[in-house]
């Protein structure tokens, strides 16, 4: 809308200053008096003899803004038409995008590693609510600092091309091309699939390479030919620009850029999950590449391509992370059970069976004291830590789940509840499992960690009891019978 | 303000009741009947009478093809058992409530949205939006900007684009802002036959100031609804079609 000025009202906001002046539309500062945050007001250009087409990104960004929530998003604050103009406004983001980032990459591995970790867990958030955002890339990653804590987090910005399962998508039906912006795009976008979780996952690992290698894995082609090259062609593997880069970097990032989005993780909490566990990724051929594949593989995928149209859609991707749950089992490697922890195995064994994409955490926690750090650096504290592992690996041999499938950690915390819930929270877990304790003195007095686990955690918690657990607590109360 | 939206309520009593409550307690203040209040049901007089007081409190409602056929001859060219059915209605409405359905108007327009039970292409010739073509024409022949329907009994929500009109199946219980710069045209589904294999019934909210629609379907005693059609003598497959929304 050309004229607009610093002070002049629209919608009930006041326009401060102007932010950005972009191709699709102006980008404002305004105030409200109801509301004490930042705003920010996006005006689409409304152009002459365009037609719709010009507004469908910003029509997009107004359906789905209003059904996303949650921190890793701007909130939503209103949308309306002034006469013919509209309007969004939404809460201004505090931070920087990655853009900023990529003129001093190559970054080192750890940092690309974090950054990878915290823009997979925004996009878990999203996948989460049903939606996909389609144009990951670092101009739509904000990298937020929360000013109390100093903690970091990205969000996403940018939903003109996204696709939300429970609202109509305008993109869909109307444009027959390619939707994304083509250094980053997957290539089931340029095949037009637009509801693939997995998508986003392989933009992400386009944004990692070359935060990791200073260099772009496909270039940026300006052709649909080019574009289609996506469908075959493999990148040149960043240790090959980067030596010393560590495998399991190398592992992450060329898993996200298959072509094939099964060959990818199966969802974003997943891939956050060995971004922020390096030593417990299973390396495959992936992490030794040292040059491009042979042009043999290379002319076969090229070969599968030709007649690559875009396919059916399919409900297993539907309900993100359904399928491939982050499952944690919490095992007490010290007062070892073994009718209870032959329920949890069953219970587990059970889980992981009907989900084939389950992962598997198995978690322990070792009892710190509560002031000073007994270390477990020395000696007796290592042997300790690798009894744990032990133990642990001993529980998980009959459900004979590959490495890629499962991953342990010993945990040290005085609050052992405390620490199970922040390693759920901090891991995006979807399903926690552990056992429950009979009565004893201690549970009476501290209470049980399981009721602490089950109150303060944002996901699925299953106790699990041995059957006969009633008999070893004494002689059952008459009315304990159905407890 | 939040607008009840109803379709098709089919002389089902059961389904009403239950899409009334659902919808009272979604905050609906005002009420629209997209048509279609008697056939197949079991409870023609109890629908009539419960659509009169919400009309006569302000609520609109519009005529279907099964109201238009309770008040007149059945046509020569409809099988038996439908004439039958059909006769059956008549008999179970007084004339008072004959004369409600007769005074029904075909389509209303009220702000930027129409209200009609079939196509805005011929709502007289009662034809179905059946689909992305069908949806363009009726879009095409109105300049509301919202179309409210029903006779089609498939939950839909259609939208204008370039082309042939926008599909979306909609999911319950999520509101769907609807843009200002396209046209959209909705179907909230059949209240007392729905038909999509899910037996619960179907309604819609569209709320004026958040500018969203919203489907719902209400789950409700449909073994009562269908043992009333069987005790009343009416074709088996009236009821049978209520168990499995079929």
């Amino acid at each position: 809308m050309p004229g607009l000025q610093p002070g002049q009202p629209l919608g009930g906001y006041t326009l401060l200053a102007p932010l950005h002046e972009g191709g699709m539309a102006s980008l404002w500062r305004v105030s409200h008096p109801g509301q004490a945050f930042p705003l920010l007001m996006k005006v689409p250009h409304l152009g002459y003899g365009e037609g719709i087409t010009k507004l469908v990104g910003f029509e997009v960004e107004r359906m789905l803004m209003p059904a996303l929530h949650g921190p890793h998003v701007p909130r939503f604050v209103a949308s309306g038409d002034e006469g013919e103009q509209p309007w969004l406004v939404m809460e201004q983001v505090q931070g920087e995008t990655l853009r900023r980032l990529l003129d001093q990459a190559p970054l080192p591995p750890d940092r690309v590693a974090r950054l990878g970790a915290l823009a997979a867990t925004a996009l878990a958030d999203l996948h989460r609510q049903h939606a996909v955002h389609l144009d990951v890339k670092p101009s739509n990653l904000v990298l937020h600092v929360d000013p109390a804590t100093g903690e970091e987090r990205v969000v996403l910005i940018d939903f003109g091309l996204s696709h939300h399962a429970h609202l109509p998508d305008l993109l869909s039906e109307q444009f027959h091309v390619p939707l994304g912006t083509a250094p980053y795009i997957s290539p089931e976008q340029v095949l037009g699939v637009r509801d693939d979780p997995r998508s986003d996952l392989f933009s992400l690992g386009v944004v990692l390479y070359h935060l990791a290698t200073g260099q772009r894995p496909f270039g940026n082609p300006t052709s649909r030919r080019g574009l289609r090259r996506r469908l075959y062609q493999d990148p040149v593997p960043p240790r090959a620009i980067v030596p010393d880069l560590p495998r399991w970097l190398q592992e992450i990032v060329l898993r996200c850029l298959e072509v094939d989005p099964d060959a990818r993780h199966p969802t974003a909490a997943q891939l956050a999950f060995d971004l922020q566990h390096p030593e417990q990724v299973p390396l495959t051929s992936r992490a030794g590449r040292d040059q491009r594949e042979g042009r043999l593989s290379v002319a076969k995928r090229w070969f599968r391509s030709l007649g690559a149209e875009s396919p059916a859609p399919t409900a297993a991707h539907a309900a993100p992370g359904g399928d491939a749950p982050l499952v944690m089992v919490a095992i007490d490697t010290k007062q070892q059970d073994r009718d209870l922890d032959a329920a949890l195995n069953d219970i587990v064994q059970r889980l992981v069976q009907t989900s084939p994409g389950t992962r598997l955490a198995c978690v322990t926690v070792m009892r710190t004291a509560r002031i000073g750090m007994d270390s477990n650096l020395d000696e007796a504290g290592r042997n300790r830590h690798v009894k744990r592992l032990v133990a642990m690996r001993h529980w998980a041999r009959t459900l004979q789940l590959p490495d890629h499938r499962i991953t342990f950690h010993v945990l040290e915390a005085s609050d052992v509840a405390q620490a199970l819930v922040e390693f759920a929270r901090g891991n995006g877990i979807d399903h926690v499992v552990m056992g429950a304790r009979g009565v004893t003195g201690v549970r009476r007095i501290l209470g049980s960690v399981s009721a602490q686990v089950v109150a303060e955690s944002d996901c699925t918690v299953t106790v699990v009891r041995a059957s006969h657990a009633a008999r070893r607590t004494g002689p059952a109360a008459p009315d304990a019978a159905g407890a | 303000m939040r607008i009840a939206l109803l379709a098709d309520l089919h002389a089902n009593r059961e389904a009403t009741e239950a899409c009334l409550a659902a919808l009272a307690r979604a905050g609906c203040t005002r009420h629209v009947f997209l048509g279609d209040l008697v056939g197949y049901g079991a409870d023609p007089g109890w629908v009539v009478d419960t659509v009169r007081d919400h009309v006569a409190r302000g609520a609109i409602a519009v005529l279907g093809n099964h109201d238009q056929a309770a008040f007149k001859s059945p046509s020569e060219h409809m099988h038996a058992q439908a004439r039958e059915a059909i006769a059956w209605t008549q008999r179970q409405l007084a004339p008072e409530q004959q004369a409600f359905l007769r005074a029904l108007p075909l389509q209303v327009e009220e702000e930027d949205r129409l209200y009609v039970h079939a196509t805005a292409a011929s709502p007289a010739q009662w034809g179905y939006v059946s689909g992305s073509a069908a949806a363009g024409r009726s879009l095409d022949a109105t300049t509301q900007w919202l179309t409210l329907c029903g006779h089609e009994h498939l939950p839909a929500l259609y939208y204008t684009q370039p082309g042939p009109a926008g599909h979306f199946a909609p999911t319950p219980g999520v509101p769907m802002p609807l843009v200002a710069s396209r046209r959209w045209l909705a179907i909230p589904g059949a209240c007392g036959q729905p038909r999509d294999g899910n037996p619960a019934a179907a309604c819609a909210v569209f709320d004026t100031d958040a500018r969203t629609l919203t489907f719902l379907r209400v789950p409700y005693d449909h073994d009562r609804a269908a043992r009333k059609i069987v005790d009343a003598g009416l074709p088996g497959g009236f009821a049978t079609r209520l168990l499995d929304g079929g």
